[in-house]
């Protein structure tokens, strides 16, 4: 394999497919540690320029974990429509990049590609991207699903109600999501972060939020995120179960760091279609996040976009409702600053949209990134325009319970009148007939939790 | 750990202390927000109400704020005509996550606006400070850096090198330093400057008094500077102490600068990881683990991990 080009007089070589893939990506801190980032700005453009003519074959036969050693890999490859594949293996990842930007390329057509590509190609194709790429390609590839209501249909931005509390108090719970309620926010899941993972804080949490559903009628479906495991004991007890949640790795080895394989994740998919509560027929509920391969040495020497890209490859399998990656939360040895964090928001959703998922963001900081609320508003309306799902709601986008910062309940409907888009369909009925919204826009009486206390 | 004895041990070390004249008291520390009157039941765009005046003149203006971070402000109900007004109240007071904040129009008024910004600049602050030199000097603490060269944006950057002292480092803990110490204690920068400085005072005598009324051995203690949890493992290689406890600041929360966790572990070595330690984490003042209990605490894991000869996971099966 020979991989080299001259830029500006000078010759940049790589050795493997592995290291222009590094070589490739926008800069991010945790290439960096992992060593597999570019050295200069031009070797990362001269990788660049030679990863634009390499077809896509080539990534089909490199993928990030050798297929008899990693179950991720497995499940990418054993995924891909060989119809399709055989139609675009010839294709180089510069003209795949056109093929999607071009005018005559239909939303059905890219969706239809989808079926034939694997992650380390989806992968590639985003290192050739610029930011307005990024949002004009995922713009193009709206993915919708359903649970109780439909979610990212054209025209709507959800928002997940996520009332998180420092100690899982029902009561300090249900007044933040009467809050979130009462700015529109919750169309997509009222989704509790629990501190306590066990059976009978979590079911408890499940019982309360079911009960706020029932008693005002939202079209909605909860969740507590708490690890797969416990959930399926929730369903198997008898819980009021919406979504079923999990935080998935790139790889067998990082999912084995989060305690699950594909055998669970299939296992607590097949409970979920059984046993929650919601018409369906999408149950299922991923977090992902830059990083989180390397954080757990499990990156097998790959670069953190392309660990990503095999998250939603993973998701894919499970017919999901929702998927976000949680893009800044991993902390600056990964995305170092602003600009890093909004870069890879942009990756991650196109990415997913891409691969063919429902994708939202958790636009999202820590307080040892360089970066604000600012930055983060900055990246919630470059995703709005991208056409992105959903965003999470917190009280003023302060997380009680995680110590990070993410969007508020004040943003989803900012960002919706700002775009003029709506609530998923049904929720966005459910707010005029109480009378919260009208025409797209909050009432007087939007933003008082204390609507919530009577029926 | 039972409560009642810890409780106890707490009581006596602080009488001790305050006879001592070494702390003062504790003071207060309710966690729950102050109740708001109804009389400050305001809509103001005024972070803080503030009486009305007309100036004639700019040289007649005059603004004089008070702390809009005080509880009685903060939790302050910002919904304008709302259904329940006493209801907005007990939502609020029922979580400390930032509700009943109000809006101009979708957007955040400028009072919650300008607390939110206020709480992230400390915050941003305690990030990028380093430990005052004086409370150091306090507590005759020598201090040492890690591999970090750079600056705190090395330091953010490569977790790596802030797990491990530098070859200076390494000479001077080995001339200054006893060796085979029962317990060694260490404080780290980490994340928050604010957390040593909020907690050094109160949980250092504590620490240091239980450990010797139980009959062993202080190691002499220092300070490094950029560290990271795992520059316990250089520690116990240096040192070979019984067990090491690392007082590091936390990861700041907005707003709350000052959490501190005492990392510990029963003689660490290369390749140990968090499953070998143990964590007294939210060590602090008003709402976390009061620093002079968490001292208490952390003598008495101290003292477990030596009657099992263990820490981390393998503590928890031995006990």
């Amino acid at each position: 394999m020979l991989l080299r080009t001259k830029l500006h007089g000078k010759t940049y070589e790589f050795p493997d497919i592995r290291i222009l893939m590094g070589k490739a990506n926008e800069e991010k801190s945790g290439d960096r540690l992992a060593g597999v980032g570019a050295e200069t700005a031009a070797e990362r453009v001269a990788a660049k320029l030679v990863l634009a003519e390499v077809p896509l074959w080539v990534l089909r036969e490199n993928p990030a974990v050798p297929y008899d050693q990693d179950e991720v890999t497995r499940v990418i490859q054993d995924a891909v429509d060989p119809t399709i594949y055989n139609e675009i293996k010839d294709w180089t990842v510069g003209e795949f990049r056109e093929w999607i930007l071009a005018d005559t390329t239909t939303s059905d057509m890219i969706r239809r590609v989808s079926a034939g590509l694997t992650s380390e190609m989806v992968s590639a194709v985003t290192k050739l991207m610029s930011n307005l790429d990024l949002m004009y390609g995922a713009k193009k590839i709206p993915v919708s699903a359903h649970c109780n209501n439909t979610i990212g249909a054209p025209g709507t931005l959800s928002s997940r109600n996520q009332p998180n509390h420092p100690t899982d108090s029902p009561e300090g719970i249900r007044a933040e999501i009467y809050e979130g309620l009462s700015y529109g926010s919750g169309d997509s899941v009222i989704g509790i972060n629990p501190v306590d993972d066990s059976y009978g804080s979590v079911s408890r949490l499940l019982d309360m939020t079911y009960d706020v559903i029932k008693t005002w009628n939202i079209p909605t479906q909860n969740c507590v995120l708490a690890h797969v495991t416990t959930q399926m004991k929730c369903m198997q007890s008898g819980s009021p179960v919406g979504l079923v949640f999990q935080s998935i790795a790139g790889s067998q080895k990082g999912n084995d760091s989060f305690g699950i394989s594909v055998g669970l994740l299939d296992e607590a998919y097949e409970l979920a279609k059984k046993h929650c509560f919601p018409k369906g027929p999408n149950f299922m509920y991923f977090e992902t996040g830059q990083g989180s391969a390397l954080s757990a040495d499990a990156h097998n020497g790959w670069d953190q976009l392309t660990l990503e890209a095999r998250n939603y490859g993973l998701a894919k399998r499970y017919h999901p409702y929702q998927v976000n990656t949680v893009v800044g939360f991993i902390g600056p040895e990964y995305l170092y600053d602003a600009r890093q964090i909004q870069r890879a928001g942009l990756e991650d959703h196109f990415m997913g949209k891409l691969t063919g998922i429902p994708m939202g963001c958790d636009a999202c900081y820590t307080n040892h990134a360089r970066a604000d609320q600012n930055a983060i508003e900055n990246l919630a309306v470059m995703l709005t325009a991208a056409g992105c799902n959903y965003f999470m709601g917190v009280p003023m986008g302060d997380d009680s319970m995680l110590s990070y910062q993410c969007t508020s309940y004040h943003d989803a409907p900012s960002l919706r009148q700002l775009f003029k888009l709506r609530p998923a369909p049904e929720f966005e009925k459910w707010m005029v007939d109480l009378g919260l919204m009208k025409d797209g826009v909050l009432t007087d009486k939007a933003g008082d939790p204390s609507f919530f206390l009577k029926r | 750990m039972d409560d009642t004895q810890l409780a106890a041990i707490v009581d006596a070390i602080v009488r001790e202390l305050k006879a001592s004249g070494a702390v003062k008291s504790a003071g207060s520390d309710s966690a729950a927000p102050a109740s708001v009157s109804s009389a400050s039941f305001s809509t103001s765009a005024s972070v803080v109400p503030v009486q009305a005046r007309v100036a004639t003149s700019a040289a007649g203006l005059t603004i004089d704020l008070p702390d809009p971070t005080l509880d009685q402000f903060r939790y302050m109900p910002r919904v304008k005509n709302p259904k329940d007004p006493n209801g907005v109240k007990a939502l609020i007071e029922s979580t400390t996550a930032r509700i009943g904040v109000g809006r101009a129009g979708p957007r955040y008024n400028t009072a919650s606006l300008l607390l939110f910004q206020g709480d992230h600049a400390v915050t941003q602050d305690a990030l990028y400070r380093d430990v005052d030199q004086n409370l150091l000097n306090e507590f005759n603490l020598f201090t040492v850096q890690t591999k970090i060269t750079g600056g705190k944006q090395e330091y953010l950057l490569r977790p790596d090198l802030g797990r491990s002292l530098s070859d200076d480092a390494k000479r001077t803990i080995n001339e200054k330093c006893q060796k085979n110490v029962n317990v060694q204690l260490c404080v780290g920068d980490g994340l928050s400057a604010a957390a040593i400085e909020a907690n050094l005072r109160q949980i250092f005598p504590v620490i240091k008094q239980g450990v010797q009324q139980a009959g062993l051995t202080f190691g002499t203690p220092f300070f490094i500077k950029y560290a990271r949890v795992g520059v316990m493992n250089d520690i116990g290689e240096l040192i070979k102490p019984d067990v090491v406890i690392l007082l590091i600041g936390e990861r700041p929360g907005l707003g709350r600068a000052e959490s501190m966790s005492a990392y510990m572990g029963y003689k660490p070595k290369y390749g140990d990881t968090d499953a070998d330690r143990d964590v007294v984490c939210n060590i602090f003042e008003n709402g976390g683990t009061n620093p002079l209990e968490g001292g208490a605490f952390v003598v008495q894991i101290a003292q477990k991990m030596r009657k099992h000869q263990a820490s981390g996971v393998k503590l928890k099966t031995a006990s």
